[in-house]
């Protein structure tokens, strides 16, 4: 069977080709960089995405964030739930760890220094 | 503050701080940036996404992590910053007026001005619409500001009428937080947005997407409750029959970027038609000696990556002209011709040695065409694409060989 997708790893959005035969990923065809190959990949078996949003502070301020690595996109509004249920109680700078394993491995981390 | 700089930068978004940075690397010591919020970054603070910074870091950035990369460097710099301040009027003479609350009323006269006001949402999709002015309906970056900084949803049903990058990003984005996206409708029989946001913000989350087909009436009196779109034919306009209705209560423009050019209008500078930005030469700088700008306040960029490179040139054309002074120019015009809608830099000063990088649009989609520059019917250089689309900017980069050859001005147009 064959699988067409339209890379998002960059604004050039490649469109690649993915034969899959008995789950099992056969050939990638279109991209132009191993970065495509490997979201090829991952897409017919097991799409993930980065996850960016905001959490909100004792404050009131927002502070930006996303997941460190991709996440199940089964899983996004999982891991929305999550990051909605958290009030920022102290500072952060950008890459600092707000929570761990969101979803399997992926953290949540700070994209903003927040100093109240 | 100071009494006197060399330079001051109007805008503290990606496109002054990059220029900033480079004019101190470039010599020029005695540098201002004036910001109206209370913090540097521009616009980039509001767009949380990643996405941003792969052609310039290599890795995928959200707009904050770019920003903050140049904020770092900037204040790593005996630069100086006023946050909070508005700047009222440029003059030829250089002569910026400005306030805030701890000067109040101000003006400085530097040596050299660097522009980077950025871009502002385009709002006139909004007057041709039918129907009362009620509440909810908003430009998509309003939104994302809303969103995203205030912490609010403008609202919980959405239809968006363009297909901008802004406004996919927003489908996303409001989705994400609980709203239900209706439609994305776009006039145009394409989507000047990204394919990869197409993908990733529409499709993604079953968000359909209208092409050929625009609002035709908005509904609702104190607040919206629906709006009707319609399919346009090949005029643009609407095809009676294909009214189609959705009951919703927000509404959100994305229908293009222009320039922010008041100040630029206010000091008389040349400003081209086409791009709504100034007219500059291949080192940014304005037809007014000392003048430079750089980033969305000349041209619309894609991808703030370029935002920065083009502010880079301008920061250090700054700086030379600060150190060495004026220098005489020596111009051919580059004209857009067949099937291009501008051409930047608009003018090329051959006195100014080195390579030029010619940014352009096309007017339309192209498939297997071909760019020709030429001058005075002579082609200097031709470059063969496969495809050319309006939303994505083409570059062509001339030696300084090529330039010296040609006689007349330089055109720029695209071969089917
Ligand atoms: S395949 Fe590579 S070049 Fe093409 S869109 Fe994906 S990341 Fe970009």
């Amino acid at each position: 069977m064959n699988k067409q997708l339209t890379c998002i790893e960059c604004p050039m959005g490649c469109l690649i080709e993915v034969e899959v035969e008995n789950g099992a990923v056969k050939s990638v065809k279109g991209n132009t960089c191993l970065r495509g190959k490997m979201y090829a990949e991952n897409e017919v078996i097991c799409p993930l995405r980065v996850v960016t949003s905001t959490v909100k502070t004792v404050s009131g301020k927002m502070v930006s964030v996303k997941t460190d690595k991709p996440v199940r996109k089964s899983e996004i509004f999982e891991v929305m739930k999550k990051i909605n249920s958290l009030t920022l109680d102290r500072n952060v700078v950008i890459g600092d760890v707000i929570l761990a394993n969101i979803d399997r491995d992926a953290n949540l981390v700070a994209t903003q220094n927040y100093n109240d | 503050m100071k009494e006197n700089y060399d330079i001051v930068i109007i805008g503290g978004g990606p496109a002054g701080l990059a220029a900033a940075v480079s004019a101190y690397d470039n010599g020029a010591k005695n540098i201002l940036i004036l910001e109206r919020e209370p913090r540097l970054g521009g616009i980039l603070n509001q767009c949380i996404h990643n996405g941003f910074g792969l052609t310039r870091f290599k890795e995928s950035l959200s707009g904050p992590e770019y920003a903050y990369r140049f904020i770092k460097e900037v204040e790593a710099r005996d630069i100086d910053v006023l946050l909070n301040t508005t700047v009222l009027s440029l003059e030829d003479n250089k002569t910026i007026t400005a306030i805030n609350s701890e000067y109040g009323v101000f003006s400085i006269t530097p040596k050299a001005v660097i522009l980077s006001m950025g871009c502002r949402e385009r709002s006139r999709g909004a007057l041709n619409i039918p129907g009362s002015r009620p509440a909810g309906i908003y430009s998509a970056g309003t939104a994302q500001k809303y969103v995203n900084i205030k912490g609010y949803l403008p609202g919980k049903r959405v239809v968006i009428l363009g297909s901008g990058d802004i406004g996919l990003i927003m489908a996303r984005r409001m989705t994400l937080e609980g709203a239900k996206v209706l439609a994305v409708c776009e006039i145009m029989p394409y989507s000047s947005g990204l394919r990869r946001n197409i993908e990733q913000c529409l499709n993604d989350f079953n968000i359909p997407l209208y092409l050929n087909h625009t609002i035709t009436k908005i509904e609702g009196t104190s607040r919206v409750t629906g709006v009707v779109v319609s399919k346009v034919d090949e005029n643009k306009q609407p095809i009676e029959g294909t009214e189609m209705h959705f009951d919703c209560d927000t509404v959100l423009f994305s229908v293009g970027l222009i320039p922010e050019n008041e100040l630029t209008k206010g000091a008389g500078i040349e400003q081209s038609r086409n791009t709504r930005g100034a007219v500059v030469y291949q080192n940014r700088e304005t037809m007014i000696d000392g003048i430079f700008a750089c980033g969305n306040v000349l041209q619309v960029h894609d991808l703030v990556d370029f935002v920065s490179e083009e502010s880079e040139i301008a920061g250090a054309c700054a700086a030379n002209y600060v150190l060495n002074g004026r220098q005489e120019h020596n111009p051919i015009s580059c004209i857009n011709g067949d099937n291009i809608s501008y051409v930047l830099p608009q003018k090329i000063d051959k006195n100014i040695p080195g390579n030029v990088k010619l940014f352009f649009r096309v007017r339309n989609t192209f498939k297997h065409c071909k760019i020709v520059v030429e001058s005075n019917g002579v082609v200097l250089q031709e470059k063969k694409k496969l495809i050319c689309v309006p939303g994505e900017m083409e570059t062509v980069i001339l030696s300084s060989d090529v330039i010296a050859k040609a006689e007349g001005d330089i055109v720029v147009r695209l071969e089917c």
